[in-house]
């Protein structure tokens, strides 16, 4: 009943074009994100900020990236651990040998250092596509790995080859507490997340899903493949890369290449199969689904055994936790293989009918 | 059918966050706390095991035998990081805050450098043995980083001591090749300066081959060890790695008398699958195997005979298993320092434990005390000295059991502090820190 479009007539076309066309759904984000803004860093505690929120949101951005790649554009990427991590070291180099750089144009550099990156190792889509550009883009995933260990330069001599940074600052506030981090991580993410909702939206948007839906039909009404596929592979690491910097800088302030081994490009990609190829909403379900769930297990398991007079022991909760996943990652593309997303879309429009469903 | 699936999505949230509050909902007083951080799955689980249950099961001694430390109980809950970073450093947000943390073991070296940032706003001291950061040594640079009993540095000094002795002299080292066959990461890469340094000084010449983690494949390793054939092989390795050298050592047809591990390469878990194979092989070891010690049998008397044993009755006194007792031996005995100074019968705060960790004073007297006579070195830590002891005996695997074969080697100071001052000094300028004053390592 509250859910509810009548009466809601639009009479510009810029009311028709917004995102959020139906009042409730503006006051819902709206009302969200005053939540996520506002009342998030009042309630939540350390622990929750820490090791659950701003985790959750770094991977949501790297998780949006991707989608825009492979669920947009149609180009399946094996290589986004590479691209988070030429993010990081890219913008690691700037943060430590320019004098005095800022936070945030330090990420935005590191940002293009994946752009270039991505752009590089998108050459080979245009001439092989699906399966075989996975593989190819696996070459990127191995060789940043390389390139992290092999190349001293790029660890400032690191001698262990694992680096740090310390004294973030944005404006001159200082980034150490878990709210302060917390809010740079969601203010970037919801500045991103933005804009790519108005690409994939736009002109661009549709060459992409052109591409994505057949790219021979989408050369004959005369996009240009090479064009489309580029921006998109120039877009989307761009935003990895973003999010490769955030968790090397704010998450885990000290990392080596194997924060970003192959199993995180892995992760992305389930991610974005299960949260809902091509939608923004599905990057950050997916997100959630894959960072949270994992943790949420291993917590709650013993306590659930624990009712039943049963102690599990740490081992026993870490194998249960990855069969409960793998069978839950199975259900939901048995169940809905469009992934969260869709079910979310499923139940809005349920929402629109009830109570008189028909 | 979508109905149900909302259903059950929002049942499986509302546990979640009901077990989030339950968990973090532990207000007892007078319990000191020891959180676990430990990998029992994964590709380093054969060694992280013993390690782990070692810990706990000294813990379950401690409580069952001395009711705790000045009638403090000792609580402790495990957490499975699987040698990831991320779920490391979710496993020390998780627990830092608990009531009577003691003191964190992050059980490896990446979780230790992402937790060496984190440590000192939190005031959670740090323990590192036989781990992690060798500069962090200089305890005026790193407070809250405890590298007990040696670090990568000390190790591998030790090691080219021991093959210059047995080559007759330290100068017979001149022209030979010694190759560095190390885990791809921060892990294998740290003795590297020591070992340039060794190698400038004597003029032998280093070979790094680097093996991709976790350490299956590793082919194209020991094919350079075959065509370069060096005298020696130091072998940096973890896990499922070692066990994998020796057994291409073995295809190679590599001497294996003339391999050399570190004391994480110098376990049960790394040669029992090879076995004759691995015959001659050495290993440093910072401590003892087997069941004589008194710890042992009191671990064995008080914990698995009442079956409340962690792991396998047949494996406790193990290499790795009597390492992770002598680990929370060092916590709890940094507890009882702290209490010394700060009120006995107290739980002690992260800051008290530092303090502790810091003023340790571990004789043979008191090591014959507390039943590890015969296990491990005296040790004494210092303001200065967060290692307290650099000291390792190398060991021969016989085909059934590990023998020593050198006595106790020390480390040398004369190469290692310069090493460690300058590497703590650049971290410190990195970080626009500076040095603790004299007024700091009082309190």
């Amino acid at each position: 009943m509250l859910y509810r479009e009548n009466g809601q007539f639009k009479t510009t076309y810029r009311a028709d074009q917004q995102i959020f066309p139906i009042l409730q759904d503006r006051v819902f984000i709206g009302l969200f994100l005053l939540f996520a803004f506002a009342v998030v860093p009042l309630l939540a505690s350390d622990y929750l900020f820490r090791a659950i929120l701003i985790p959750f949101l770094i991977i949501s951005l790297a998780a949006l990236g991707v989608n825009i790649l492979v669920g947009y554009c149609g180009q399946i990427s094996l290589g986004s651990g590479a691209f988070m991590a030429v993010g990081a070291y890219g913008a690691y180099n700037f943060f430590v040998r320019i004098p005095g750089m800022p936070l945030i144009p330090a990420l935005i550099l590191g940002g293009l250092c994946a752009t270039a990156f991505g752009i590089l190792f998108g050459l080979p889509s245009l001439r092989v596509k699906g399966l075989y550009l996975a593989v190819a883009t696996l070459a990127a995933q191995f060789f940043s790995d390389w390139m992290f260990l092999r190349i001293k330069w790029f660890t400032n001599d690191s001698p262990s080859g694992s680096i740090s940074v310390s004294n973030l600052q944005v404006f001159g506030l200082p980034i150490d507490s878990a709210v302060s981090k917390y809010l740079l991580c969601l203010s970037l993410l919801v500045v991103i997340a933005l804009l790519a909702k108005n690409l994939v939206r736009g002109a661009i948007g549709r060459e992409w899903m052109a591409i994505r839906d057949m790219d021979v039909a989408a050369a004959v009404i005369g996009i240009r493949p090479m064009y489309a596929k580029l921006s998109a592979f120039a877009v989307s690491s761009f935003i990895i890369g973003m999010a490769g910097a955030l968790w090397a800088f704010v998450h885990l302030g000290s990392w080596e290449p194997a924060a970003f081994s192959v199993e995180f490009s892995f992760r992305l990609l389930f991610m974005v199969i299960i949260g809902g190829l091509g939608s923004i909403l599905g990057g950050f379900l997916g997100a959630a689904f894959i960072t949270i769930l994992p943790i949420v297990l291993s917590q709650a398991l013993p306590a659930i055994t624990r009712l039943f007079g049963y102690e599990m022991g740490t081992a026993g909760v870490s194998h249960a936790e990855l069969m409960i996943f793998g069978g839950l990652i199975v259900w939901f593309l048995i169940v809905e293989p469009h992934g969260l997303a869709k079910l979310w879309s499923i139940g809005k429009q349920k929402l629109r009918l009830w109570p008189f469903p028909h | 059918m979508k109905i149900r699936s909302l259903i059950l999505a929002v049942a499986a949230i509302a546990a979640g966050a009901s077990s989030l509050v339950t968990t973090s909902a532990y207000a007892q007083a007078k319990e000191q706390f020891f959180p676990l951080l430990s990998y029992r799955t994964g590709p380093y689980a054969p060694n992280g095991v013993p390690w782990a249950n070692g810990k706990q099961d000294y813990l379950k001694m401690v409580n069952a035998r001395d009711g705790g430390i000045n009638g403090v109980k000792l609580t402790y809950e495990e957490c499975e990081t699987g040698y990831a970073t991320d779920r490391g450093v979710e496993c020390y947000e998780r627990l830092k805050s608990r009531p009577g943390v003691a003191v964190f073991d992050p059980q490896a070296t990446g979780i230790t450098f992402a937790l060496t940032e984190k440590v000192p706003t939190d005031k959670v001291p740090l323990i590192t043995l036989g781990y992690g950061l060798s500069v962090a040594q200089d305890g005026q640079a790193f407070k809250w980083n405890f590298p007990l009993m040696g670090s990568y540095w000390t190790g591998a000094d030790i090691l080219i001591q021991h093959i210059g002795k047995k080559e007759g002299g330290l100068d017979k080292l001149k022209g030979k090749k010694i190759a560095l066959v190390y885990h791809d990461s921060p892990f294998g890469k740290e003795p590297i300066p020591l070992l340039q340094e060794r190698a400038r000084m004597h003029g032998f010449d280093l070979q790094l081959i680097p093996v991709t983690a976790p350490g299956v494949e590793q082919k194209s390793a020991w094919l350079q060890v075959r065509q370069t054939r060096p005298d020696f092989v130091l072998l940096w390795g973890w896990g499922v790695m070692n066990s994998t050298a020796l057994k291409e050592a073995q295809a190679t047809g590599y001497p294996r008398d003339k391999m050399y591990g570190v004391w994480w390469a110098g376990a049960e878990p790394d040669v029992k699958d090879v076995g004759e194979g691995a015959k001659g092989y050495n290993a440093l070891a910072l401590n003892t195997s087997g069941t004589q010690p008194k710890v042992i049998q009191d671990i064995l008397k008080y914990v698995h005979d009442k079956g409340q044993g962690t792991g396998p009755k047949d494996e406790v006194g193990q290499v790795l298993y009597t390492r992770g007792v002598i680990i929370q031996m060092l916590s709890i005995e940094a507890v009882r320092r702290a209490q010394e100074r700060f009120g006995k019968g107290k739980v002690m705060t992260g800051e008290q434990v530092r303090w502790g960790m810091e003023n340790l004073a571990l004789d043979q007297k008191r090591l014959d005390a507390l039943g590890f006579g015969g296990v491990m070195r005296p040790l004494s830590t210092s303001c200065s000295d967060h290692m307290g002891s650099t000291a390792a005996r190398v060991q021969t695997w016989n085909g059934s059991k590990w023998e020593f074969s050198s006595d106790f080697i020390q480390a040398d100071e004369q190469i290692l502090k310069p090493m460690i001052k300058a590497g703590a000094d650049k971290y410190l300028a990195d970080k626009k820190m500076t040095r603790r004053t004299a007024a700091d390592c009082q309190s």
